[in-house]
């Protein structure tokens, strides 16, 4: 009833202190998490190391053979935004939730819309940083050409961060306990990265797998990657990559939101 | 709206499905007060301290924590209260320290993240990492964390379960702590002495109803009988219950007496709180 009685002004004024609140809110809980994930050397490895590992294995297998090192660049980076983003968050909010974490800070003033801006700001650093040193590596390392299209790398960045961070929360609410969650991720991502042209040239697979890739969003990103980086075929070229990206991120972020659970599943 | 009320519950149901897990349950916590939710696990002390912590939806019934509406999730509400869960988890690779200050930096005007910290008794720990802690140590850190903010009001849903007796003295004395700062306490727990020790006023609550509710040393009384007990001459052990057991006694005495015999084994015993919970909470049962 006292709500009623404030003045215009001193309403705005609490909602502009909210807002700014929210800002400060999500910065502190992202800064907490990078701290945290240094912290975990294990989570650090997996999340950020591996596929800095199979771009240089795979480089030294592919050495010196440049149409298989213009494949395999964009194919890890693909699959970098996949790691960091999808597999990274599925696994996090699992564990959040079941642990009681999620429902934690549910009972603090903290805004949980700023918490989770938190959360996947984490993985979304995660996913710049490897991208970087993707491209910094396959340049500098492999001698390829820098990327051709710096605009249509950070729209196909920024997109399949979208659509795999979303596909990752919503994967998280299929998830019974934590134990399980690495099976149901990996379940997931290694076959998707095998079908989706990581390692080869996905229109070298046969008919069926090709035809399973090309309704996912995995290879879209990969092609659109390759475009940006290496043909510099740009953001004109891949209409129907950014069409099948942007309609699994719009799947992805209303099954994210549906789902969502702040209470482990045991109670 | 009583500003001397904390929590006012008036008709509260939830049901889960077909399920009716709180039935229609009405009580009142009073300012500064320790208020313990007594019974036996299932009983629907949890449901029914979540929908006050605005964690679960009612079904019906009205409800006031701090004269505001919990089922919205308040942030002016979410200020004021702390909250301590049966169980939740902590992110294990931050130290106390470095925990109980990130939750300081939620609230408005939170307690000093040290004084937070020798409060729950964290001292000699606070440079650990929460991965490290035993299991008291952790739940002293839910403590803190629930204190940092400095609510007006304590939610502890079972505090102790799991508490080896050292640790749960420990407890105790952290939870009698909070009420000389002034804090109102709702408690849930299924261990009739924490309720005795700790609580000025409990309800005993099973299949979702309360069966009694008064301070702990009144609901002892409500019952009061006195047992007798004594093996007779032949040797078998008789037990009595009787509200006066005077005459019986002489009775007794007397036939001893008489038989130039004496009373084996007699005793004399009053319920504990102990056996007024058994006994309600066993009739609800049958």
């Amino acid at each position: 009833m006292s709500e009623h009685a404030l003045d215009e002004p001193v309403r705005r004024a609490r909602a502009r202190r909210t807002s700014v609140r929210w800002h400060q809110a999500a910065w502190r809980q992202y800064r907490l998490e990078r701290k945290m994930f240094w912290r975990n050397p294990s989570a650090a490895f997996f999340n950020f190391l591996l596929p800095l590992l199979f771009l240089a294995l795979f480089g030294a297998i592919f050495a010196e053979r440049e149409a298989d090192l213009q494949v395999i660049v964009p194919g890890i980076a693909g699959m970098a935004v996949m790691s960091t983003t999808f597999s990274a968050l599925a696994m996090t909010l699992t564990n959040l939730r079941e642990s009681g974490v999620l429902k934690r800070v549910r009972g603090t003033p903290l805004p949980t819309s700023a918490y989770l801006a938190g959360i996947a700001g984490n993985a979304i650093t995660n996913t710049a940083l490897q991208v970087a040193l993707i491209t910094v590596a396959g340049s500098l390392v492999f001698g390829l050409d820098w990327p051709q299209d710096w605009d249509a790398l950070v729209l196909f960045v920024v997109l399949g961060v979208i659509c795999f961070a979303s596909l990752g929360v919503a994967l998280s609410h299929a998830i019974p306990n934590f134990d399980s969650a690495p099976a149901y991720v990996n379940a997931v991502f290694l076959p998707v990265i095998f079908i989706s042209g990581v390692f080869y040239d996905a229109d070298e697979a046969p008919g069926l797998l090709r035809g399973i890739a090309e309704a996912l969003p995995l290879k879209h990103l990969i092609d659109g990657l390759s475009g940006a980086m290496v043909t510099g075929e740009g953001i004109g070229g891949h209409a129907l990559a950014l069409l099948v990206l942007a309609l699994w991120a719009v799947a992805g972020i209303v099954l994210a939101v549906r789902g969502f659970s702040w209470d482990a599943r045991r109670s | 709206m009583n500003t001397d009320v904390a929590i006012e519950v008036e008709e509260l149901r939830k049901d889960y499905g077909a399920q009716r897990a709180v039935r229609g349950i009405s009580f009142s916590v009073r300012r500064g007060e320790i208020f313990g939710l007594l019974g036996p696990n299932g009983a629907g002390k949890t449901t029914t301290v979540e929908i006050l912590e605005g964690y679960r939806e009612r079904t019906a019934g009205r409800v006031a924590v701090l004269g505001m509406d919990p089922g919205p999730r308040p942030l002016a509400l979410r200020e004021r209260i702390g909250i301590v869960l049966q169980s939740s988890g902590l992110y294990p690779h931050l130290t106390v320290r470095e925990a109980v200050s990130h939750w300081a930096g939620f609230f408005h005007a939170p307690r000093d993240v040290e004084e937070t910290i020798a409060l729950s008794g964290l001292e000699a720990a606070a440079g650990r990492r929460t991965i490290t802690l035993s299991g008291g140590q952790q739940r002293r850190l839910d403590f803190a964390l629930a204190l940092v903010g400095d609510p007006e009001l304590v939610f502890l849903d079972e505090p102790t379960t799991g508490f080896d007796p050292a640790a749960r003295r420990q407890a105790w004395e952290t939870v009698r702590s909070l009420q000389e700062l002034g804090k109102t306490v709702l408690l849930t727990t299924h261990y009739l002495d924490e309720a005795q020790a700790l609580a000025d006023r409990v309800a005993i609550i099973k299949d979702g109803a309360i069966l009694a509710e008064g301070a702990p040393g009144d609901l002892g009384s409500t019952a009061r009988r006195y047992r007798v007990a004594w093996r007779d001459a032949a040797g078998a052990v008789h037990e009595r219950e009787t509200d006066d057991p005077t005459a019986l006694l002489h009775e007794l005495t007397g036939e001893a007496l008489a038989r130039g015999d004496s009373v084996h084994e007699l005793s004399v015993t009053q319920p504990s709180l102990e056996d007024v919970y058994l006994e309600l909470t066993a009739e609800a049962a049958e």
